[in-house]
């Protein structure tokens, strides 16, 4: 009977279960821990980035232990192995793949749990300490990202750790010092990887693992944050109490009633990654990780983008103390912010400087992001022989005016400067700068340079420069008038010609 | 309780009194015995951990300890015949200073400008800003980098950008008919490639670059 055989297999598996039980006793505490009752308001879709940032962790550990089986820490061999992963390797890309957007996902859900828990003043009494431990597991996530990026060792990462180095290279006495320790000796080479693949894969998942431990026991010990009340204003001698009320009043078990939402998103989360991983494959590696290529635009993976467009933007006599006070700064005051204000008012609504700074950082990470993504300060390296000037930019011009134009092609003008909407965007476009500067501006800023550009006098032989200049004056959008000084008039008695004649 | 039986609990009382005190007082003398014990050995431990963490320590900064000139030694770059007066061009050598396993990490680049005759100057190919390998151009006569833009002149000097110095100089000096350059250490602004001053200037004798042979290190030297 097929009944029987059900209910002698359900009773087999009950024993199996209590023999287990008894000896290990762990069932009944994680029941219990997994159906407390939580405050029926908490049972919402904004409290589900905390488990999927949990759930990415743990996809990481299990795709990172998988690609541990082919991946070879050896400087003269990694880049060839992460090849070997991606063509070789049945399924190699996928699960570099996986680990790779995996990354990129939890970056973002733990960013997003955290502006979250801070607009919904979760951060006060008594969860100062969820909160604290949760910064380091965020800096924590960012040693792995950062530490990830060096392990797909190729021209980024080799050219990045020389960042790092330059960066530590800073640091006042210890520089030195200091840079030996991060590279494991004199340069960037054998020792350095192994030294990231032990951060990568030993010390930093080891003491995320502990810290997300610590951040959730205390989540189940103090309760999860409740939906904040504007007006319902947190004390510390009657926060517990009233909290214990509001779950007493308003319970319902985590499992199942709360936590169906955790899962739901916890899969969509999973199923995103899978289908970048799937739609857009892994990261890299780009070239080889030799010193000797020279030929590339080294740049940090998306998390750090901000960080490279603000040392660009920086002022080099500020680079350094911004360098190594910013951190110390932001960092603890992310830390100590729960100290400063563990009490009062948790909703949004009125706490406005809570909202404003998270929108101030947001557009400013975004920005800066944005910016790293094009690097608008940075010269193309091959725009002066690879974006032709416009056609049209040439019709009826002067033989001078067309050998200006080879010139500011020749000497690589077109690196820093666009023209016709090519070529880099490190200096100002050139198209209308005959209405901007006169002639005999435009003649001493390419000699002389200045206002970030080099001078070019050495580079330039006379007539060269007076090809170039007559091209550079031929450049007014839309036939504006050119830029004229209007002392020449006093001086020669008639009105400058906007056309240049000759330039000596 | 039985009455007749009651002049005798006293007696009892006190013995068993006594028997508990005694106990009482010898499980307390063994546990003020074993607290000192365990305090002992929380000791032989943190002792034991204190010496333990010596060649740890050691260990893990052991890289920090070396200095510059343990690390630099000379290196040939090849024949003065390849590069051309008046010319910039991109070397590479082997670090002096490489594990079996570095594979292509352990070639660096440098460049060479040969300004005129026995006149050298070799740059450090990381950018003085943030390290990124600079790029010569030898029409505009600039280094220019590709991560913020830093951008030098044909001498090295600082021409614009972020970077708050020239480029990087190797020390060099020509033997024979090769050029050999102190290098080992990859260059930065704490550790720039310093110019080491000539261990002896006799007056009345014009330093050339030809110097006197410097004595070759190696990089398990210890300085």
């Amino acid at each position: 009977m097929p009944g029987l055989k059900q209910t002698g297999l359900k009773q087999t598996g009950i024993a199996v279960y209590q023999w287990l039980e008894h000896r290990l006793g762990l069932g009944t505490p994680i029941i219990e821990a997994v159906t407390h009752e939580v405050p029926e308001s908490t049972a919402s879709w904004w409290y589900v980035f905390g488990s999927a940032a949990t759930v990415l962790l743990v996809m990481q550990v299990m795709t990172g232990i998988l690609l541990g089986l082919v991946y070879t820490p050896s400087a003269g061999h990694a880049w060839a192995s992460l090849e070997f992963l991606n063509h070789s390797v049945k399924l190699g890309w996928f699960l570099r793949a996986l680990h790779g957007w995996g990354s990129d996902f939890m970056i973002a859900i733990v960013l997003i749990h955290m502006a979250q828990v801070f607009l919904f003043g979760a951060y006060k009494f008594p969860r100062e300490l969820t909160w604290m431990v949760g910064v380091l597991c965020l800096l924590l996530t960012l040693g792995m990202a950062f530490t990830g990026q060096v392990l797909r060792f190729d021209q980024d990462a080799y050219w990045g750790l020389g960042i790092g180095a330059s960066i530590v290279s800073r640091v006042p006495v210890l520089g030195g010092s200091l840079v030996n320790v991060m590279l494991g000796g004199p340069i960037i080479a054998g020792p350095t990887l192994t030294r990231f693949f032990a951060l990568h894969v030993f010390i930093i998942p080891g003491l995320l693992i502990a810290f997300v431990g610590v951040h959730l026991w205390m989540v189940l010990r103090l309760g999860i944050n409740d939906w904040p009340m504007p007006g319902r204003l947190v004390s510390k001698s009657t926060y517990e109490r009233d909290y214990h009320k509001l779950t007493h009043d308003t319970g319902i078990p985590f499992v199942p009633d709360a936590a169906w939402k955790d899962a739901i998103f916890a899969a969509a989360i999973m199923l995103a990654v899978m289908a970048c991983a799937f739609f857009f494959g892994p990261f890299g590696p780009t070239g080889q990780p030799d010193p000797t290529i020279i030929q590339t635009a080294p740049k940090p993976d998306f998390a750090f983008l901000w960080i490279y467009a603000v040392l660009a933007y920086l002022p080099p006599s500020m680079e350094t103390p911004v360098l190594f006070i910013a951190p110390v700064l932001g960092i603890g005051a992310m830390l100590l912010l729960p100290l400063f204000s563990p009490q009062a008012e948790k909703h949004w609504s009125r706490r406005p400087i809570a909202v404003l700074m998270v929108s101030v950082i947001a557009v400013v990470l975004g920005v800066f992001t944005h910016l790293g993504t094009y690097t608008p300060w940075s010269p193309l390296m091959d725009a002066w022989s690879s974006d032709p000037i416009p056609v049209s930019y040439l019709h009826n011009r002067t033989p001078l005016e067309r050998q200006g134009a080879l010139v500011l092609q020749d000497k690589q003008c077109r690196n820093c400067h666009s023209v016709g909407g090519s070529g880099g965007l490190r200096g100002p476009a050139l198209d209308g700068i005959s209405t901007r500067m006169t002639q005999d501006q435009i003649i001493r800023q390419v000699l002389q340079g200045g206002g970030n550009m080099p001078a070019y006098g050495n580079a330039l032989n006379p007539s060269e420069t007076a090809a170039l200049v007559s091209f550079l004056m031929t450049l007014d959008s839309h036939n504006e008038p050119n830029a004229v000084d209007t002392s020449r008039d006093v001086v020669n008695g008639t009105p400058a010609t906007a056309a240049p004649s000759s330039v000596k | 309780m039985n009455p007749n039986e009651a002049p005798q609990p006293p007696i009892d009382v006190t013995a068993e009194q006594a028997i508990l005190d005694e106990a009482a007082r010898v499980r307390k003398a063994g546990h003020s015995r074993r607290t000192f014990l365990f305090k002992l050995s929380l000791a032989a431990n943190g002792l034991v951990g204190a010496v333990m963490a010596v060649p740890i320590l050691g260990y893990l900064f052991g890289a920090a300890t070396k200095k510059a000139e343990a690390q630099n030694s000379w290196i040939d770059l090849g024949p003065l015949s390849n590069f051309p007066e008046g010319e910039t061009r991109l070397a590479t050598f082997r670090n002096p200073v490489t594990t079996a396993w570095d594979g292509q990490t352990g070639d660096i680049p440098c460049w060479v400008r040969r300004v005129s005759g026995t006149t050298f100057q070799v740059f450090a190919i990381n950018c003085a800003h943030l390290g990124c390998p600079v790029r010569w151009f030898a029409e505009s006569k600039l280094f220019l980098c590709p991560c913020h833009g830093g951008a030098y002149y044909e001498d090295g000097s600082r021409a614009s950008g972020p970077p708050e110095r020239g480029l990087f100089e190797y020390e060099h000096k020509l033997s024979g008919d090769s050029l050999m350059i102190s290098a080992g250490r990859m260059p930065t602004l704490a550790a720039a490639v310093a110019k080491e001053p000539e261990l002896t200037q006799i007056a009345g004798v014009t330093p050339t670059s030809a110097t006197p042979t410097p004595k070759p290190r190696c990089a398990s030297c210890q300085d």
